[in-house]
């Protein structure tokens, strides 16, 4: 068909079905893509003035921020253009595939044929070999060998006597490039499905609270989760007694019309699943209301222990004798300075400790600072002891609530990808065929063979093979 | 013996074995070629057992359990792309029975081992914080180091490519290595002006990124500043104008341009699938596991996708449009620069939330 024959759709398929568009898409995603890196997305405006000012001066900054920001560089990646940009890369990721698609399939399902023995084409794989043998008697050998190098071979017959071996494998391989193409579209549809149908929220769930709302990321509004979370506890754990967080954990409840059907604890990489929604440990922080319940595990001199709940303010006895212990004060993360002084340093439960006076008939015996991580301070003078276990109610646990309905489509396309890209560039289609005819003293074997991936490996394949034949013969 | 000692020996040793590798190719003598094998093996063995005690470790010392191999922080990180690219290169050597490669491949290897020292950063063994402790990181980190090591071993080859392929100062090839060598070297003398100025004894990546270039560009004297710049392009312009020399110790290396540009092309196919698996869709997975979002267009995330539209790039036009010798060279050249970029200098110059360690 001559180029002015062609109509207005065919114009348009064979835009699309170009490479050359995909290398200038590829471009043109990439290059634009760094803009998005250097100006920080959906930040405060002033943040990135700053960095304007640093990049282009005082005098220009305003106005290139101005004119960045009606070309929507400040939230880029959703910006009508880049969003078309990602179009156009699907459509001609799409097209182009299915302009070859044809063509490959053919060569995938073809099956091999025998060549002309007289007139074999160029190979780029080329042997000969004199085998001192007659052509019947070398068959089952060769079939054999070819099995070994992990063809089925099939056999035809020449009119001259001899015959001829030939096989393929691995014919497949070549779709590898569309099943990778495939596995992008997947994404992509999994990806647009996220964003219709998904919901990203997050939930700050004080420790014996529950909710059946999460809060959007976008506006803060409610959102309905259709069942019931509750936070039973929340804990972080340190590494040794330095500062450095191990682990959050969060133990959550789930309810269902009134009903408990689901316990998990929640670490960070590993969330809780329920009802299509997923909920992952993000954050934690202290509620600014206090009146949390100290639990303390308490043991007398004679070894008889008790687990007591108990408000700031109230007291507890301790079993077995007449002492009796008040909650003074708390530190989320007590210090001590040089001189002895202690303070708090941060708000967070980082060392919680509670101050305790004991008393003994209302009169003042003992007192101190008690600190959950420290068991040394567990121990009282005269050998009893008071484990401090937790002090609950007063931390939330961060929650970020996810729903994600196009989420498993976006795997699925990754597995298929893994598929797609190891058939590409890790198989490839290798044809072989062996023209065997009678010679003066025994059996003329030509070999041919084509790999359309790593020849030379397939070569020596074919090598080892021959050499192994010559050695049976 | 513990692991810093072993580190250290497989330090010296491939110091050592740049500069026989470098011997070797100016005197073309047998025995240094095989004395710079020698000295490489023996220093990758002394790596390996490095790894593996500093593995053992940090289990030991009750910071990381059993599952988490010493791959998590920026040292870790560089010395595990050295053993990579160290490991490619024997198999190269091997392979096509040319030490040649040695004497491009292993100052890569000491470039990095220099910037660890000239940047002074934590060589402690540091507890994991608790989103790093997945396993899907941990195949993400090993897969993304072992595509950036045959990106690096990919570009060495380009680089040699052009050098030997170009004629003319004015060719458009030409001035790009010799600029983009220009630039490399300018940056590494700039940073250990910055480590002779400060002696930075820098313990995060917020460190390195306050101290980078104050000796030089950002310096608060305006006439170092300027002087930097000026210096700068004198550098540049003596790499561009005495580029024949470079050329003729490269031709001397006698490998055929054909190899080089079937290495570099051979080394983008086989880190390609790599690094789409274990850099993207491994790294999204993880995140999806940690954070509940499994692409967020950071600038980590978003660099690492500029680097496979690169190598995208470079395939299509290679397999699709036949682009080969200088143009898929230079593509090639261009893919490693984003490597870097993805690497180093997201953490060094942009923010995001792969400065590790901080959620939400």
């Amino acid at each position: 068909m001559a180029e002015r024959d062609k109509t207005f759709v065919d114009r348009i398929w064979d835009f699309f079905a170009s490479v050359k568009l995909a290398v200038v898409l590829f471009s043109l995603i990439a290059l634009t893509s760094i803009v998005g890196t250097v100006i920080e997305q959906n930040a405060p405006p002033e943040k990135n003035i700053i960095v304007l000012k640093r990049l282009l001066g005082e005098r220009l900054a305003p106005e290139a921020y101005r004119v960045l920001d009606s070309l929507g560089f400040m939230d880029m990646y959703h910006s009508w253009w880049f969003v078309t940009l990602l179009v156009l890369f699907a459509m001609n990721l799409i097209v182009c595939s299915l302009e070859r698609l044809p063509r490959i399939w053919r060569l995938t399902t073809e099956p091999i044929k025998p060549l002309n023995p007289d007139k074999p084409p160029s190979f780029p794989i080329r042997k000969e070999i004199t085998l001192k043998a007659d052509p019947e008697t070398l068959r089952e050998a060769l079939i054999s060998a070819l099995k070994k190098t992990g063809f089925r071979p099939m056999n035809s017959p020449m009119q001259k006597g001899g015959f001829q071996l030939y096989a393929q494998k691995g014919n497949w391989s070549r779709l590898g490039v569309y099943i990778t193409h495939l596995s992008i579209i997947i994404i992509m549809v999994g990806a647009v499905i996220g964003i219709f149908f998904g919901f990203n929220g997050f939930l700050n769930l004080p420790e014996g609270r529950s909710s059946d709302v999460a809060y959007s990321r976008k506006d803060s509004r409610p959102h309905q989760l259709g069942f019931t979370i509750r936070c039973d506890d929340f804990d972080v754990e340190f590494y040794g007694m330095s500062d450095m967080p191990k682990d959050y954990r969060s133990w959550l409840t789930v309810f269902k019309d009134g009903k408990e059907v689901m316990r998990k604890m929640i670490e960070v990489n590993e969330p809780l699943r329920y009802g299509g929604y997923t909920f992952y440990q993000a954050s934690y922080g202290m509620l600014s209301t206090g009146g949390g319940y100290f639990i303390f595990r308490v043991r007398g001199p004679d070894g008889k222990t008790e687990t007591v709940t108990k408000i700031m303010g109230e007291s507890f006895v301790i079993p077995g004798t007449k002492i009796k212990g008040t909650i003074k004060k708390f530190s989320p993360a007590l210090a001590v300075t040089q001189d002895g002084r202690t303070y708090t340093y941060t708000e967070m439960m980082n060392n919680p400790a509670v101050y305790i006076e004991f008393t003994e008939k209302g009169k003042p015996k003992y007192s101190g600072w008690i600190l959950k991580r420290y068991p040394k301070t567990w121990r009282l003078p005269d050998g009893s002891m008071v484990q401090f276990i937790d002090y609950w109610g007063v931390q939330y646990t961060g929650l970020q609530v996810r729903k994600d309905p196009g989420v498993w489509i976006v795997y699925l396309g990754c597995i298929v990808m893994g598929i797609g890209l190891y058939m590409a560039f890790f198989m490839s289609h290798r044809k072989i065929w062996l023209i065997v005819s009678e010679a003066k003293d025994g059996s003329l074997v030509r070999v041919f063979a084509t790999a359309n991936k790593n020849r030379p490996a397939f070569e020596r394949k074919i090598e080892t093979m021959v050499s192994n034949l010559t050695e049976e013969v | 013996m513990d692991s810093s000692t072993l580190f250290g020996i497989a330090t010296i040793g491939y110091i050592l074995a740049m500069v026989s590798y470098i011997v070797y190719l100016a005197f073309r003598n047998r025995t240094v070629g095989i004395i710079a094998t020698t000295v490489t093996v023996v220093s990758f063995i002394a790596h390996t057992g490095a790894f593996f005690m500093r593995w053992y470790e940090g289990y030991v010392m009750g910071l990381r359990s059993l599952w988490h191999p010493p791959i998590s922080n920026l040292y870790e990180s560089i010395i595990f792309f050295i053993w990579c690219l160290i490991l490619g290169y024997l198999i190269i050597e091997i392979k096509y029975k040319n030490r040649s490669f040695g004497a491009f491949v292993t100052p890569i290897a000491g470039l990095a081992l220099a910037f660890i020292e000239m940047t002074g950063m934590s060589k402690e063994i540091e507890p994991l914080v608790p989103a790093l402790q997945s396993n899907w990181l941990l195949a993400h980190v090993t897969m993304s180091f072992i595509s950036y090591s045959l990106f690096g071993l990919s570009f060495a080859t380009a680089i040699m490519y052009l050098i030997e392929k170009t004629e003319k100062k004015t060719e458009p090839a030409y001035i790009f290595w010799s600029v983009s060598l220009g630039v490399l070297i300018v940056l590494l003398i700039a940073m250990s002006l910055d480590y002779l100025e400060f002696h930075v004894a820098a313990t995060s990546s917020e460190n390195i990124k306050n101290y980078l270039f104050r000796a030089t560009f950002k310096s608060p004297n305006p006439t170092v500043a300027l002087l930097s710049w000026i210096a700068s392009f004198a550098i540049i312009a003596t790499v561009w104008a005495t580029g024949g020399y470079l050329k003729k110790i490269v031709s001397a290396f006698n490998v055929t341009p054909e190899l080089l540009d079937e290495l570099t092309y051979k080394t983008v196919a086989i880190g390609f699938p790599i690094f789409t698996l274990g850099g993207l869709i491994f790294g999204a997975i993880w995140a999806d596991q940690a954070w509940g979002v499994y692409w967020s267009w950071d600038p980590k995330e978003t660099w690492s996708l500029i680097t496979w539209f690169v190598y995208a790039f470079f395939l299509h036009a290679r397999l699709m449009r036949g682009w080969r010798g200088k143009r898929a060279a230079i593509v090639s050249v261009i893919g490693f620069v984003a490597v870097v970029f993805t690497y180093l200098g997201v953490n060094l110059l942009l923010s995001g939330l792969h400065s590790y360690g901080s959620l939400s």
